[in-house]
């Protein structure tokens, strides 16, 4: 069971190595805890760990070492079909390039986590896609395939994709790395509204200063190790 | 309708060229599975009812008769001995009426008939033929070979001493229905008969030699007053033969050959024949699998970014799987439709184009359900089978490394 009174991410003392012989550390033993309903930003120069961090709070690659929990779930020591229900019930992802399918429409597209995971599809998914992408403002959009639509959005078709069950915490890798300035701040726009609207968790890793300033706390991470926590 | 279905059928569909590339390939395959088999098949049972058409399933007859030594050696006694083969004379089955009572019990037999086979001569003006008369019960005869479907001339009635002979024999003889013949038997009886009716059976042999008489005319040409040398039965299945022959002599102690062991040669063309045909299917299957399975890895290299994506949002492994898995299986089924429909035309396109003067296809072929069915099946398990390897693949891709790499 989720537990919502704690920290909805607590990641412990976590070291990431690479290889076998020769072992490259991504990660040097990382701490962080993230509360309910906070608007994060991890930055840091370009192989500083950010997305190899990402990774292991997404589920998506194991620590060499230490704990991640995810709204109070100790995930360390899961099988795999148990991390894909937590990432199912507890994530939600934005990648840098949207990386919608382009065989769906934007509402196919934003019912897969729930369809993908649950197998049937329901007429409350299929409300649930519609009425995000309208609060996206696609909702002029629901039908048409992902290939047809402009990069802006596609993104926001993402991020709708990403916050439709309603995750308690939302990982965002460079949503705007892709995308023009008017986009970009249409996007961060989103993100700040599902976060003050609904308390939804970000952590967004950017290289862009606006949006790192725009968060309500900015984590750097240095050769695999936080090397600063300012909240604003 | 299920995810994994869904999404099977959009990339089925999206892909057009590459799902159209390989169902034309998995249709020829089945196709060609369809049309060897239907042809294979058709010759197989064109042969066999040629075959048996003229003959007997199983021909039960009296053992011959082998020179019983009147001393035996023994441990401490050695003889030197010749031993000479005994000339086989004409011998009726002993009670043969109470045998055909206990083989028609038997399961699997039909029909059974009493005859005598011997052989003669017949001489028409100067011609003079070898002869293998043959003495039945008209209705029983009838139940085993029909030879009422193959007369040419007159008709078949075995009334006093109104025989039917084979076409050939009627031809060497210079002879034709409503003629006269001396006959005369192996036994020395020569009696003057009148043709009936000419039959033809297709059989070279059959057709220049029999003469077909009652079973009591038999008799007094053969001495055998009341006496009937074979058995001929007919069985339902005609490959149980040699099992109930063997059943047969077992309980009867009478010799007992089915048209198996006598037609060895033919069987053993039978077997080759069905043997190259399952390698030509195995190959053409393997080409079918080879293909399935190289255009779904394809498939999963191309899109092993989106499976990493939904991996990542939550879509378990064996979901990821079984959207493959489909594929594989409907190509395979979706070819196989169109093979066997491909298949059936060619094979029965085929069969029109090559007649003989009679207007008889040359290549009967034998499509049915049973070779439809199972050339679908093969080709849809096939795919499922194709595909196991590149659902394995797609299921275990690493989402992290297939949404960073694609």
């Amino acid at each position: 069971m989720a537990d919502t009174t704690g920290p909805v991410l607590v990641v412990e003392n976590v070291v990431k190595e690479y290889g076998d012989v020769a072992r490259t550390r991504a990660l040097g033993g990382v701490d962080l805890s993230v509360g309910h309903g906070e608007l994060t930003a991890l930055v840091g120069p370009s192989g500083s760990g950010k997305s190899t961090l990402l990774n292991i709070i997404g589920l998506l690659d194991r620590p060499t070492s230490g704990k991640v929990s995810i709204g109070g779930i100790e995930t360390t020591g899961l099988g795999e079909r148990e991390l894909t229900d937590v990432r199912a019930r507890m994530l939600g992802f934005v990648f840098q390039f949207h990386h919608l399918l382009p065989a769906f429409t934007a509402v196919e597209n934003v019912m897969i986590p729930a369809w993908g995971n649950e197998g049937w599809p329901s007429a409350t998914m299929k409300r649930d896609a519609e009425q995000i992408l309208r609060a996206v403002g696609l909702g002029d959009r629901l039908h048409y395939r992902s290939t047809n639509l402009s990069g802006g959005q596609q993104q926001r078709v993402a991020i709708a994709r990403a916050l439709v069950r309603r995750p308690p915490l939302v990982l965002a890798d460079e949503p705007t790395g892709n995308l023009d300035t008017a986009s970009s701040a249409e996007v961060l726009e989103l993100m700040r509204r599902f976060n003050r609207d609904f308390g939804t968790t970000f952590i967004i890793v950017t290289h862009d200063p606006r949006i790192a300033e725009s968060c309500d706390r900015i984590v750097e991470l240095i050769d695999g190790l936080v090397t600063s926590d300012r909240r604003r | 309708m299920p995810f994994e279905w869904f999404l099977a059928l959009r990339y089925l569909r999206d892909a057009k060229g590459q799902t159209t590339l390989i169902l034309g390939g998995v249709a020829v395959g089945v196709s060609v599975i369809v049309f060897l088999s239907a042809l294979i098949g058709g010759l197989q049972t064109s042969l066999i009812d040629k075959t048996l058409g003229a003959q007997p399933h199983i021909t039960m007859r009296v053992p011959r008769e082998v020179p019983r030594p009147l001393v035996e050696p023994t441990a401490t006694v050695a003889i030197a001995r010749r031993i000479e083969e005994t000339a086989q004379r004409l011998r009726s089955i002993d009670q043969w009426p109470t045998v055909i009572t206990s083989v028609e019990r038997i399961p699997g037999v039909v029909a059974a008939s009493p005859s005598i086979v011997g052989a003669g001569f017949a001489v028409r003006s100067g011609a003079k033929s070898p002869i293998v008369l043959r003495g039945v019960d008209l209705e029983r005869f009838l139940a085993i070979i029909d030879l009422r479907k193959r007369m040419i001339g007159g008709r078949f009635a075995l009334d006093g001493a109104n025989v039917v002979i084979g076409a050939k024999l009627a031809s060497n003889l210079g002879a034709t229905v409503g003629d006269k013949l001396r006959i005369s038997s192996s036994e020395g009886v020569e009696d003057v008969i009148t043709i009936g009716g000419v039959f033809q059976l297709g059989n070279e042999v059959v057709d220049g030699t029999w003469v077909v008489t009652s079973l009591r005319h038999a008799q007094s040409l053969f001495d055998l007053a009341g006496g009937a040398t074979t058995i001929d039965l007919k069985v339902a299945d005609v490959f149980t033969a040699k099992r109930i022959a063997a059943e047969i002599q077992a309980e009867t102690g009478i010799q007992a050959d089915s048209w198996m062991t006598i037609n060895a040669e033919l069987l053993a063309g039978l077997s080759a024949q069905s043997s190259s045909k399952s390698m030509i299917q195995f190959f053409v299957i393997l080409a079918v699998a080879l293909g399935i399975a190289s255009v779904l890895i394809v498939s999963v290299v191309q899109k092993s970014r989106e499976i990493g994506i939904l991996r990542a949002v939550g879509t378990p492994r064996g979901r990821i799987m079984r959207i493959f898995l489909i594929q594989g299986g409907l190509l395979g089924m979706g070819g196989s439709v169109l093979g066997c429909a491909f298949g059936a035309l060619l094979a029965k396109l085929f069969e029109s184009l090559a007649r003989d003067p009679s207007g008889a296809p040359k290549f009967p072929v034998e499509i049915d359900g049973p070779l439809l069915l199972f050339a679908s099946a093969l080709a849809t398990g096939v795919g499922l089978l194709a595909a196991t390897i590149p659902a394995r693949r797609a299921a275990a891709l690493d989402p992290a490394t297939a949404i960073r790499n694609g």
